[in-house]
């Protein structure tokens, strides 16, 4: 990282700008924030035409952080010409992706950023009424959402007339009830709507007609927080860190068998070989066995992978997805039929049931990796579970069927030897009381009571 | 516990009398209030269900037969419509709650470092299982996915309040105080867990003052940023933006268009895509343009955080 790139100086390797005010004291607070330059993006933005708004962020090559890094900005161009009626800027804080814990301690510590960056937004397509839908589960976390925003309506940050500049945003808060697929944005919308959280058809996009049918923005909550700074320091700035095509900054979460697990916010085209060198490398010394790019949906990486620069494109070319940065790293410890056999159990448990393909797919996985995993399963059981992804991929109705696949082709593409050994051996070759953190003596057979979701 | 009161929510047997259900009218008049500040959050009423549905469970302990009723009285929906969106999502009981949720992330990084061995162990402790309630009423135990946290696993949830970095030790100690009625601190949150139906009033967006409470960043989430003090590690400099100073007239920020003139089109099965149907109208792909050609797969690299 210290060589220097053809025209700029390579940043160094750790860019903190979303946590860089993680540490002060009381950072959620409004006034914490303004001490830390806060909104000095939403005024810059309110001195600027819209469209102006939109041209920075587009040239800034923001890619949506919420795993598809589709470009922010011209997501944003996608909206029709305004027709006078309503047209909305939707949040996506519904954080679920087993892995990605990046958003929820982003809205713990500085809600005020992803305030800003709605109000920014907003301003920038037009939007005077945006929703946050936040995730359920996280109750400290909504608290400090709806705080910030009553404390940025009391400062004239939200509500009428938005410092003295005319422009009117009002922001609502809305808590989810505990749905993985409502972190799609159609289902999102449904949900928001009142629904069961399914998935629509696109098209029509929401660009096109998203909430209530109207023009509607759905961003992630990392991509809308980045958005301030974007405005305040400029898109050069933006650019002068990541690779050309993945611009900028990002929350690299790593977890899982490494010394020290957490939030590592660098530039895109790091490495797993320097994060993990940052974090003190893998427990205890031992040895990295798989890993997940980006979350459960991304197929697995090893320890072949370790230099793969972690940008959309070179993880892409190295046959994952960068996702959301979710860097789950398992140790020589670990069975991986046994996170993949739970990672099924979730995608089962996750799937809405809209579509046949996941609805049936995930269920039958779910069965046959449970009876591999306690030594009944046979060879055809591998060609069943390839041959069942074979059916999910590209048939499902969203992302959500196809991400269920991924740790199971993947894992059997990598390990095959480790599932014929669950199969050969009739019983899993791994203790694992040895990936635990705690020393403990496991008990022989799982209360069956308790293992039905 | 066993009551399971069942939301009948599909109106009465053929040929018996309708016991006209619901809430006694002070009680209906106090909710009816709440309801009409959550619908007043949002442009069409019937955003405000999943809402309501937390405030009954705040009333109720969990979406009960009345509390359906009342959703669908206020929304001027059917009871069944009201019942297909609560069975939907986790959060929403089927049947009374214990006084405290206590959730062990089960998904496969929080059990492969101890989840598992967590939730067998509390299992034990209180002799219940997943989505079983203790009989003095005071824990439903329950598996749960993954909860974002996923730097401080193993992680439980109490009422949704984090419990960082358990061991089946720290999570028995946790329920214990919890049933002899002790106040129990989470890792990150409040000062001290609440109830459920305290949770649940939240949840529909009533605040309960307590967000200045707790800690902002628990040490991983900081892992990084400490890492970059200590080097002296920032973000390029960058220009700071020209100091807006004043305020922009109101004339400026009156033009809210935001897009331009000929805006970029999404194509069907590319990047934002995630089915192969064909646009089979105008309005599919534009409503003011052509039907543009789809594209030609579905790409499974769209859309991971589902």
């Amino acid at each position: 990282m210290s060589e220097q790139q053809t025209a700029r100086p390579a940043p160094d390797p750790l860019t903190p700008v979303l946590s860089d005010t993680w540490d002060a004291d009381r950072s959620w607070t409004l006034a914490s924030y303004l001490d830390r330059g806060g909104y000095a993006g939403l005024r810059a933005a309110l001195g600027q035409d819209p469209a102006d708004v939109v041209a920075t962020v587009k040239a800034s090559g923001l890619r949506g952080r919420g795993g598809a890094g589709f470009p922010t900005g011209m997501k944003w161009g996608f909206l029709p010409a305004p027709d006078g009626g309503p047209r909305y800027l939707v949040v996506n804080a519904d954080e679920s992706e087993p892995g990605t814990c990046k958003d929820i301690p982003l809205m713990l510590a500085s809600p005020q950023a992803l305030v800003e960056g709605v109000a920014i937004t907003s301003y920038a397509i037009g939007c005077h009424h945006a929703f946050i839908y936040v995730r359920g589960e996280v109750l400290h976390v909504y608290r400090r959402l709806l705080r910030a925003v009553e404390e940025a309506y009391e400062a004239g940050y939200l509500g009428t007339d938005v410092l003295g500049s005319g422009f009117d945003l009002d922001v609502t808060v809305h808590a989810g009830a505990g749905a993985y697929i409502c972190g799609e944005e159609t289902a999102l919308l449904d949900s928001l709507e009142g629904r069961r959280g399914q998935p629509r058809l696109k098209p029509p996009f929401p660009a096109v007609a998203g909430l209530y049918a109207r023009p509607t923005v759905v961003n992630n909550v990392e991509s809308i927080a980045s958005v301030p700074s974007i405005v305040a320091r400029g898109a050069d700035w933006f650019t002068s860190m990541g690779t050309e095509r993945s611009a900028g900054f990002g929350l690299f979460s790593l977890s899982g068998h490494v010394t020290r697990p957490g939030q590592y916010e660098a530039p895109l085209g790091t490495t797993l070989r320097e994060l993990l060198d940052l974090a003190g490398g893998m427990r205890g010394g031992k040895a990295l066995k798989f890993w997940t790019p980006g979350g459960s949906s991304t197929p697995l990486f090893t320890d072949a992978h370790l230099d793969t620069p972690l940008d959309y494109e070179s993880v892409a070319a190295a046959g994952s997805m960068l996702g959301t940065r979710a860097l789950q790293l398992f140790d020589e410890t670990t069975c991986v039929v046994r996170a993949v056999s739970r990672w099924t159990d979730f995608y089962a448990h996750e799937s809405c049931g809209k579509c046949t393909p996941c609805r049936e797919g995930t269920y039958w996985m779910k069965q046959v990796l449970a009876r591999i995993e306690a030594g009944q399963g046979t060879e055809a059981d591998l060609d069943l579970l390839l041959d069942t992804c074979d059916n999910i991929l590209g048939r499902a109705f969203c992302a959500l069927g196809d991400g269920a696949t991924s740790p199971v082709t993947s894992s059997i593409e990598l390990f095959r030897d480790e599932y014929e050994a669950h199969i050969t051996e009739h019983r899993c070759p791994f203790d694992p009381a040895a990936s635990a953190l705690f020393d403990h003596t496991p008990r022989p057979a799982r209360v069956l009571t308790a293992g039905v979701h | 516990m066993t009551i399971d009161a069942g939301p009948a929510t599909n109106g009465t047997p053929a040929g018996a009398p309708r016991q006209r259900p619901g809430y006694d009218a002070e009680t209906a008049a106090r909710l009816a209030a709440d309801a009409a500040q959550i619908v007043a959050r949002y442009p069409h009423p019937r955003s405000a269900l999943l809402p309501m549905l937390h405030l009954v469970q705040s009333e109720d302990g969990y979406v009960s037969r009345d509390g359906i009723l009342f959703c669908a009285e206020q929304l001027g929906l059917t009871a069944a419509e009201v019942s297909a969106v609560a069975t939907f999502y986790t959060q929403y009981k089927r049947h009374p709650n214990g006084t405290y949720t206590v959730g062990v992330c089960t998904n496969t990084l929080c059990a492969i470092m101890g989840g598992d061995a967590i939730f067998d162990e509390l299992s034990e402790h209180l002799g219940v299982g997943h989505d079983e309630t203790t009989e003095d009423g005071a824990i439903t135990l329950e598996r749960v996915e993954c909860n974002a946290a996923c730097d401080y696993a193993p992680v439980m949830m109490v009422n949704w309040e984090f419990f960082d970095n358990q061991t089946p030790a720290s999570a028995t100690d946790v329920v214990d105080r919890l049933r002899a009625g002790e106040p129990v601190a989470p890792t990150r949150g409040a000062a001290s867990v609440c109830t459920f139906k305290q949770m649940s009033r939240v949840l529909a967006g009533f605040t309960d003052g307590r967000a200045d409470e707790g800690v902002g960043a628990g040490e991983p989430t900081l892992a990084g940023l400490r890492l970059a003090r200590e080097h002296g590690w920032t973000a390029p400099a960058g220009e700071t933006a020209a100091e807006a100073g004043d305020a922009p007239s109101a004339a400026d920020a009156a033009s809210t268009g935001g897009t331009e003139g000929a805006p970029e089109k999404p194509v069907t099965g590319a990047e934002q895509s995630s089915a192969d149907r064909k646009p089979t109208t105008e309005a599919d792909v534009d409503p003011g343009g052509k039907a543009e050609s789809p594209g030609t797969k579905p790409d499974p690299s769209k859309g991971a955080d589902a």
